[in-house]
């Protein structure tokens, strides 16, 4: 078999409500190698998120884990108990969030949170553990890490709880690191410090990294190969040259070429921007067939009525479209 | 030369933060001396990262914060000397939000039908026709005119804030993020949306936004902010293609855009973060962020000059352009 750090295979994740149980994420599956940046790439509903917490087994009702795989480095992580979770989660899977004010404890001073990761999984004293943290806080490059170790995180802007954040994430080396729109709720110029950033620090760790977010562009720079999901299920993924250059799916298509791009102006003067017509689909509203079909401007019968299998391509991409053409 | 319909002179909004009893009190100059102006039917975009007084400026344009310095010109009488009902026939604005910028009490139908009973339509079969017309414009049926907001999806709740912002038949409309809230699948068909409204109605527009890609598509010309200052403006081709103030080099160079490596090199990056507008570096507000940075930075403000006819940038270094 292939030597994959992580392998989701056909992942279903349920969502129970009153009545009935939806499925808000199935089939979704995708490899992601040692060291490796893969994208996951999506609007809000998607899934992705869902997918990022069934990862780290975080998943809390009324979410639940359905059917499917989950294989980090050989060994089934799906059913394993939470004492079990709890020794993986920050030792070899770590993750960043959104919302760095949200995700850290406002009553401990960040020193401490970042030393508890080494205390935890590695055993370390108290002491050396702070003096790592303050190690980890340069490496994020904090300035005066000596004294920021005893900040609190409302004492820190955004973008230094991110940098935080990545510290605690990246504290013990973990083999993967799964980061949901860590860059979202920060400033432009901040977001492209913090990305490289996290490339740098990842690169040199051998960290793999599961990028997750709504901004294609970013996504398909900072990683090798990239899955779009739409309405619960990967409809591509692909090289993310690939993805851009050839892209196989009509939301693919749609999303590349509805935003404007900066210098597009510049080169073509303005043209109306192709719309994707329609809205996103709820959960409890998902059509019949391919769920994009409402929206497909080559939506014909068959899309109505059956959903499309993956169809492979080069470099394990794939396509779910009855006419990928 | 055609009268402006909005011209700020000189313009600053300050705040008194603290308390003489905690600290002191100290002043947040959230808008500092921005001159600027808009022609009827222009698109003005206008850029800064959070914090640099975007909105700030767009709150005393509206009328809805008094500015401490200074004077603000709509159609060619001071704003203090309007009457509020007056200026708000002439100037509108759009919200980010749309799920918490629409009264959750409110149909659609009196959403947009309140402005115009407010500014005096009082003949019922005109109000109708008007809402109608009005929803008809911005792709809403107008047989959903009698629904809540929370049955619209985010994009439609976006089309009922256009509606209510253009139902006065204003001349300036200040759109602040008008996209950002929304689905990135939902975006074009909004930006469409107000380029081909702006053209129908002849509206002159403010698009504030930190989505360069948006504000090139849009606007006719570009003001660049940050904190509180303006550190560049000219047309629009001008700012993307030759931008001359290194926080707008640094602004273009973050975006990723894995079509074309930017004209901007990684080297126009900036480096660190925004300071607090409460205690802004002293001299060029972007000196410690800066690739350029030279001691005259420190000591001395520059002023916003002239690069090129109707090109001015804020920076010792303005006659670099890389």
């Amino acid at each position: 078999m292939s030597d994959a750090l992580l392998r989701v295979d056909a992942l279903r994740i349920a969502l129970a409500s009153n009545r009935t149980t939806y499925n808000a994420v199935e089939e979704v599956s995708f490899e992601i190698g040692r060291g490796e940046a893969f994208g996951l790439v999506g609007e809000s509903g998607c899934g992705k998120s869902i997918t990022a917490l069934a990862l780290m087994g975080l998943l809390r009702q009324p979410l639940s884990l359905a059917g499917g795989r989950i294989v980090l480095d050989g060994e089934e992580i799906q059913d394993a108990s939470p004492a079990e979770m709890r020794r993986l989660r920050g030792k070899r899977i770590a993750m960043i969030f959104q919302e760095p004010m949200t995700a850290l404890n406002p009553l401990s001073p960040v020193g401490r949170q970042i030393a508890e990761m080494y205390v935890l999984h590695e055993g370390m004293g108290w002491t050396e553990a702070m003096d790592r943290a303050e190690e980890a806080l340069r490496q994020v490059r904090v300035p005066s890490p000596e004294r920021r170790i005893r900040d609190y995180p409302h004492q820190l802007s955004g973008g230094m709880r991110q940098r935080v954040m990545i510290a605690i994430a990246l504290a013990c080396s973990p083999e993967l690191l799964v980061a949901d729109e860590p860059t979202t709720a920060l400033d432009v110029t901040v977001q492209a410090e913090i990305i490289d950033l996290m490339a740098e620090l990842c690169a040199a760790k051998g960290t793999a990294i599961l990028m997750i977010s709504h901004d294609l562009g970013l996504v398909a720079n900072m990683c090798r190969r990239v899955a779009v999901m739409y309405a619960g299920r990967i409809v591509e993924a692909q090289p993310a040259e690939a993805i851009f250059a050839t892209p196989r799916h009509p939301y693919t298509r749609g999303l590349i070429n509805s935003l404007p791009r900066l210098g597009e102006r510049s080169r073509r003067g303005r043209q109306k921007l192709q719309e994707i017509a329609g809205t996103v689909p709820s959960i409890a509203g998902y059509p019949a067939g391919c769920r994009f079909n409402p929206r497909c401007p080559e939506a014909t019968d068959v899309c109505l009525a059956v959903p499309p299998a993956a169809t492979p391509l080069p470099a394990d991409g794939l396509v779910r479209c009855h006419h990928h053409g | 030369m055609a009268e402006p319909l909005l011209a700020l002179d000189d313009l600053a909004v300050h705040f008194k933060v603290g308390s003489a009893l905690a600290g002191g009190v100290r002043t947040l100059k959230a808008v500092d001396g921005v001159t600027l102006d808009v022609k009827p039917g222009e698109c003005l975009g206008l850029v800064g990262e959070s914090g640099c007084g975007k909105s700030t400026l767009a709150l005393a344009i509206m009328g809805l914060i008094q500015p401490t310095h200074g004077r603000i010109r709509l159609d060619g009488v001071d704003l203090s000397q309007r009457q509020r009902l007056e200026t708000a026939r002439t100037v509108q604005m759009v919200f980010q939000d749309p799920y918490a910028s629409l009264n959750p009490r409110q149909t659609v139908r009196r959403t947009l039908a309140d402005p115009l009973r407010l500014h005096g339509v009082t003949d019922r079969a005109e109000i109708d026709a008007r809402v109608k017309d009005m929803m008809d414009r911005v792709g809403l049926r107008p047989e959903q005119a009698d629904r809540y907001p929370h049955e619209f999806s985010g994009g439609q709740r976006q089309r009922i804030g256009i509606a209510r912002a253009l139902i006065l038949k204003p001349k300036l409309v200040i759109c602040d993020e008008p996209v950002s809230a929304l689905d990135v699948s939902i975006r074009a068909q909004i930006i469409n949306l107000l380029l081909e409204l702006k053209d129908e109605m002849g509206l002159a527009y403010i698009m504030i936004s930190h989505d360069l890609g948006v504000v090139e598509h849009v606007s006719d010309r570009v003001a660049v902010m940050y904190l509180g200052r303006i550190v560049e403006q000219g047309g629009w081709q001008e700012i993307f293609e030759n931008p001359r103030h290194p926080y707008t080099r640094a602004l273009i160079a973050a975006i990723p855009d894995p079509f074309h490596r930017a004209a901007v090199s990684a080297r126009a990056k900036a480096k660190g973060e925004i300071a607090s507008a409460l205690n802004p570096p002293p001299g060029c507000h972007f000196n410690p962020r800066c690739p350029l940075k030279a001691d005259r930075c420190v000591a001395e403000v520059p002023v916003l000059a002239a690069v090129a006819p109707g090109h001015r940038a804020a920076c010792h270094f303005r006659d670099r352009t890389g």
